[in-house]
């Protein structure tokens, strides 16, 4: 009897854990299961966690990285890779101080000068993959220097301070939520972030654009043999994802009142965990926007928490190192069964 | 004279792999209708020929003419648009979208939403419904149009492969190898599509090394050796071991 009880168990147990691994929505769930616990446990460990200054910093935070993970997301649905989000996005908050401060133009030059930065670099990544063959992670690490080493020039590594165009801080920093609803401060970055999620996830599941994302990503072959330029719809999908990051880019420059040249690197780490974390297969063909944002908010809330809770900043890099090799292990678990 | 010419017609097409000639100046029509085998041994040219007809790689000489006119197919969406598909054994489908999908790579159906003309979006449900419609034509029963393509047997992805050739109208479509991974079941399957795209009245040619599938389905046989066309008659009073003696010797006798 206790073996047919313990194999019973042993049954429903391998077929829970089949539902929570083995399918999206089971991934999607077992993501947001655990930003519910990460959530709760920091809020009992610490009194401070919870504090409403606390939450909204988490969220201003999950902004950039969560608008720089969506940009990520795309290209890993392709089964490519972009390691140059992170100073990308500094080089589009460069080109928006150079508008703004150097030159003195509108704000909405500036905003509109660093999305098409956003894009047309973006488009060389493209570019350098589809037609010159380069493999992804060698030209994105190539535009990740080249970009920084641009940054740098163009400010003289110095901060460039947005202090002629007082609106422009406003952009990330104000609350129109807080307006309407007094309770709820919610800085405008949330909301950009909310807006820039929810349009990725309608091109990415319902236009062609983002059929041909999920088709290359599964068999670039069976797409080009199609009929379909390859070429030219990678070129798109860099170059989009590029102007998402010239959005992420608008936001830490506004956030910070700065363009900060020297920042950057190291944010294509945590887009790519994000991205990760959130279900998406770095093998390509697979992958979710909803997921990635839930990515965004469990690394934003576990380095907000461990700070909190005075973990040294060596403890969280490896926490956030394990996380990543868990969520790439699901997925591997995941391909195995199919 | 267009309706009498050959639907494909080669002329001394040659092809060349840096010092290694592949094809050495083949002459081939495959006419409207026809089943047209392409036999051969390893080595004997199928491939280069079967990549120059689908539009994959261009010929270094030779001429090719569709319906008379001379052509030239300057990729696979070239060769396509103008009514030849191919369908590759390995190559012939995206594994993680579902059948729909797939059936409508590279001819997406969309929609504008009243008030947005800029925005199209994906026709899913009636994407979903056409390919319904068109494996049920193929008699290939799947239970639903959605499943990823990597949940289904070899030969029900030789018949989502078919199904986006027909959804492109293609009068002639090129199968590579249709059953060299195949089971006797799944075979049958696709020799049973073949036979009836031959009733449609569309032209297969049909590349493989299985003699028995070829004499069950083919109207015509082509046989090459050495980057050349050495026979090319019609199937009647050949035989499974016969046309495996062609292969070898080049020689009908």
């Amino acid at each position: 009897m206790s073996t047919d009880l313990s194999q019973t168990n042993d049954v429903s147990l391998r077929s829970l854990r089949a539902a929570l691994f083995d399918s999206a929505a089971g991934q999607l769930l077992l993501a947001f299961a655990s930003l519910i616990v990460l959530v709760a446990g920091f809020g009992i460990a610490s009194p401070n966690f919870l504090q409403t200054d606390n939450l909204i910093g988490i969220l201003q935070a999950t902004a950039v990285n969560g608008v720089l993970a969506v940009a990520s997301t795309y290209v890993i649905i392709t089964g490519g890779i972009d390691l140059s989000v992170g100073t990308l996005m500094t080089f589009c908050a460069v080109i928006a101080g150079v508008f703004l401060t150097y030159w003195g133009y509108p704000i909405g030059v500036g905003v509109a000068a660093a999305l098409i930065c956003g894009a047309l670099c973006g488009a060389t990544s493209g570019f350098l993959i589809a037609k010159m063959e380069v493999p992804p992670f060698i030209a994105t690490l190539g535009m990740m220097m080249l970009l920084k080493g641009l940054s740098l020039v163009i400010s003289g590594t110095k901060p460039i301070y947005f202090n002629d165009t007082p609106d422009f801080p406003v952009i990330a920093q104000d609350s129109l939520i807080g307006y309407l609803v007094p309770s709820l401060p919610i800085p405008n970055a949330v909301l950009i972030l909310f807006v820039v999620a929810v349009a990725a996830s309608v091109v990415l599941r319902s236009t062609v654009l983002g059929r041909y994302i999920f088709a290359l990503g599964s068999n670039e072959e069976a797409v080009r043999l199609s009929g379909v330029d390859t070429d030219f719809w990678k070129i798109v999908i860099y170059a989009v994802s590029g102007a998402i990051c010239g959005i992420a880019g608008l936001l830490i420059a506004s956030r910070l009142n700065s363009a900060q040249p020297a920042l950057g690197q190291g944010y294509e780490l945590d887009a790519i965990a994000a991205v990760v974390i959130g279900g998406t297969s770095l093998s390509g063909g697979r992958g979710t926007v909803l997921g990635t944002i839930i990515g965004s908010f469990i690394i934003s809330v576990l380095t907000n928490g461990l700070r909190i809770l005075s973990v040294a900043q060596e403890w969280q890099t490896v926490v956030t190192g394990v996380i990543i090799i868990l969520a790439v292990y699901a997925d591997i678990m995941r391909r195995r069964k199919t | 004279m267009a309706d009498t010419a050959p639907f494909l017609s080669l002329t001394g097409v040659t092809k060349s792999y840096g010092p290694v000639e592949a094809l050495k100046g083949v002459d081939l029509d495959v006419h409207a209708g026809d089943v047209l085998a392409l036999v051969g041994d390893n080595g004997a040219g199928k491939s280069s020929l079967v990549k120059i007809l689908a539009g994959a790689h261009p010929p270094s000489g030779g001429e090719i003419r569709l319906k008379g006119e001379p052509v030239h197919f300057a990729s696979p969406g070239d060769a396509l648009q103008k009514g030849i598909a191919t369908i590759y054994q390995d190559l012939a489908v995206a594994p993680r979208l579902s059948i729909t999908e797939n059936i409508f790579l590279g001819s997406e159906l969309t929609r504008t939403i009243p008030g947005l003309p800029g925005l199209h979006l994906l026709d899913k449900r009636r994407m979903r419904r056409e390919a319904g419609a068109l494996l049920t034509r193929l008699s290939v029963n799947v239970a639903d149009a959605d499943t990823p393509v990597e949940r289904l047997s070899g030969g029900q992805r030789q018949a989502v492969a078919l199904s986006r050739a027909l959804r492109w109208d293609a009068r002639m479509i090129i199968m590579d190898e249709p059953t060299a991974a195949l089971g006797v079941q799944e075979t049958r399957l696709v020799l049973d599509l073949i036979r009836r795209l031959h009733a449609e009245g569309r032209t297969v040619v049909l590349i493989s090394h299985n003699m028995a599938d070829v004499c069950a389905v083919a109207t015509r046989v082509a046989v090459l050796k050495g980057g050349r066309k050495v026979i090319d008659r019609g199937i009647d009073g050949v035989d499974a071991d016969r046309l495996a003696h062609m292969v070898m010797t080049g020689r009908e006798g």
